[in-house]
């Protein structure tokens, strides 16, 4: 491969890629914050003490969270080729990306969302029971408000690790600051290049868990 | 009115109320009373449905707990409010908030709300807190703002599940004085389950005291002080008082004004007098007697106790 030159590959190359990144994250954490959201409720609903204890939901759940997240994401990324081929059309490029980061995050995020809305008091609850709320009324104006500063930082921490999966996704062709560290910088043996991706990755982190620190101090 | 018979609950092979039975009346302020662990808690939640029953009977103004749906449950629940130690409030919502928040739970509309969510603060005098957060409130205020939204859906009923047992103690006689002045000035039948036994002369007009999950002694508060039954000793931790062998030997309770029959009793009737204490009731001072007197002088006194209508009580007859 002939050789760039650094502005060529800051503007052909690492751009391109970093715009693919944040495409790609905030997809990813957007859907599985939704579906996160919807097994949280669930579980948190279904579990043991829980507004409508209900085994079976709670345990099958459980099961799948549980299978999902034993995967490596690289397996799970190449085991769901099929799917997401019959999904997107396609298993290179953004959405043929998306789907098995979803796939990866959402069963993650719910665990932690839950894990917060576990932690609302259980008089609060009750309080709202004892003025004939509705189980839908307490989630919606008990358990959700309270649990809204740990939802964000679940968020955060949830935008950090999709970075990360973004960056192995990378690696079976969705694109992606990954993708240029690998191609770019290790199979080329071009260290300038690893590391400037690298360095633009810390940053980015860096910048999110800024953003969600303030997020979560302004909530509290 | 709340009537309870022959009450069974059980979590799993643990009985926690073994027949329970008793009767509340509508506008009077109830205490259960009783060690942690004793049911209270329990029984009180029986009566808004937070918790079932597995026997017996459970009715308020004659509808039967047990039978209701879910629906029903909700809606008997709108006419209960109930209060707890830890006051209860959504961290996050401001105090208006969180008095509002049951009446748009029920669909009220902006301006009821708004309108009543202002009275309520008025009357629990924590306007000036309407839009804090409650973390920046204290106990006391917390749990005036609790009353507030457990009054909020025109309760009939207010439950406390050991309101004031998170408080200090001068906090704690504001916020019974709260509830004694809402029991009055809105008829509220008030429950109040606790282990304090200040909170119980403080406000209640009748209460049960429950132990291990049975009722160990009921009645009148004046009336279950004066008598002393063993399951109050053993709350109170309290020795019971060694009796004199020879006469009767009596318990009176006299209210302030009656004062002056003490020294009539000491020099008409030759008694001795055993103790003294004073205490108060529902803030009412009252001064509880204990005499010991000859038999031949039994009788009169007794008569003293019938003219002057004293509540009084024989710790042990005369012969």
């Amino acid at each position: 491969m002939e050789r760039l030159s650094l502005q060529q590959y800051i503007f052909e190359v690492v751009w391109p890629a970093f715009v693919t990144t944040l495409q790609i994250m905030f997809f990813t954490v957007l859907i599985s914050f939704f579906v996160g959201m919807v097994i949280a409720i669930i579980l948190h609903v279904t579990r043991p003490e829980g507004l409508r204890p209900n085994r079976f939901i709670y345990r099958t759940i459980d099961v799948i969270i549980n299978l999902v997240r034993s995967f490596p994401f690289v397996i799970l990324m190449v085991s769901l080729i099929p799917v997401t081929r019959f999904l997107t059309g396609s298993s290179i490029g953004v959405p043929a990306a998306i789907f098995p980061l979803c796939v990866s995050m959402s069963p993650y995020m719910g665990r932690l969302i839950q894990s917060h809305m576990d932690e609302v008091s259980r008089e609060a609850v009750e309080a709202a029971k004892s003025f004939g709320a509705s189980t839908f009324q307490i989630i919606w104006h008990v358990i959700i408000v309270e649990s809204i500063p740990g939802i964000a930082s679940v968020v955060c921490f949830a935008t950090v690790a999709a970075l990360g999966a973004t960056t192995a996704a990378g690696m079976v062709g969705a694109g992606g600051l990954g993708n240029i560290a690998i191609r770019y910088g290790y199979n080329n043996f071009n260290d300038q290049i690893m590391y400037s991706t690298v360095a633009i990755l810390v940053v980015l982190v860096q910048i999110i868990q800024l953003i969600g620190n303030a997020v979560y101090k302004k909530l509290r | 009115m709340i009537e309870i018979q022959n009450l069974c609950k059980s979590f799993g092979s643990l009985e926690v109320l073994k027949n329970i039975s008793l009767s509340i009346r509508t506008g009077e302020i109830y205490g259960l009373v009783g060690r942690s662990g004793a049911g209270k808690s329990t029984l009180l939640r029986c009566i808004n449905g937070l918790e079932s029953y597995q026997s017996g009977s459970l009715k308020i103004d004659g509808t039967e707990i047990r039978d209701l749906s879910k629906q029903q449950i909700r809606e008997l629940r709108r006419g209960i409010g109930m209060i707890f130690q830890q006051f209860s409030l959504i961290e996050r919502r401001t105090v208006y908030q969180n008095v509002a928040l049951p009446m748009r739970c029920w669909k009220y509309d902006k301006q009821t709300v708004d309108k009543r969510v202002r009275e309520l603060l008025e009357l629990v005098d924590i306007s000036e807190k309407i839009d804090e957060r409650p973390s920046v409130l204290s106990g006391g205020q917390k749990q005036r703002v609790a009353i507030a939204r457990a009054l909020a859906l025109d309760s009939k009923i207010l439950l406390c599940d050991e309101a004031t047992s998170a408080l200090d103690p001068k906090t704690t006689r504001s916020v019974l004085n709260l509830l004694r002045e809402i029991n009055q000035k809105l008829g509220l039948t008030i429950i109040v389950v606790t282990h304090q036994m200040s909170v119980v002369r403080e406000v209640c007009d009748t209460i049960s005291i429950l132990e291990n999950g049975k009722i160990a002694a009921a009645g009148d508060v004046k009336e279950v002080f004066l008598q002393k039954p063993d399951a109050l000793l053993t709350l109170l931790g309290q020795e019971r008082m060694r009796c004199p062998d020879g006469g009767g030997t009596y318990s009176f309770l006299l209210a302030e004004q009656q004062l002056d029959l003490i020294p009539a009793v000491y020099n008409r009737y030759g008694a001795r007098i055993l103790s003294t204490g004073t205490s108060a009731y529902k803030g009412e001072q009252f001064t509880e007697v204990t005499v010991n007197v000859k038999n031949e002088n039994a009788a009169q006194l007794k008569d003293l106790f019938a003219k002057q209508q004293l509540l009084w009580h024989a710790v042990r007859e005369a012969s």
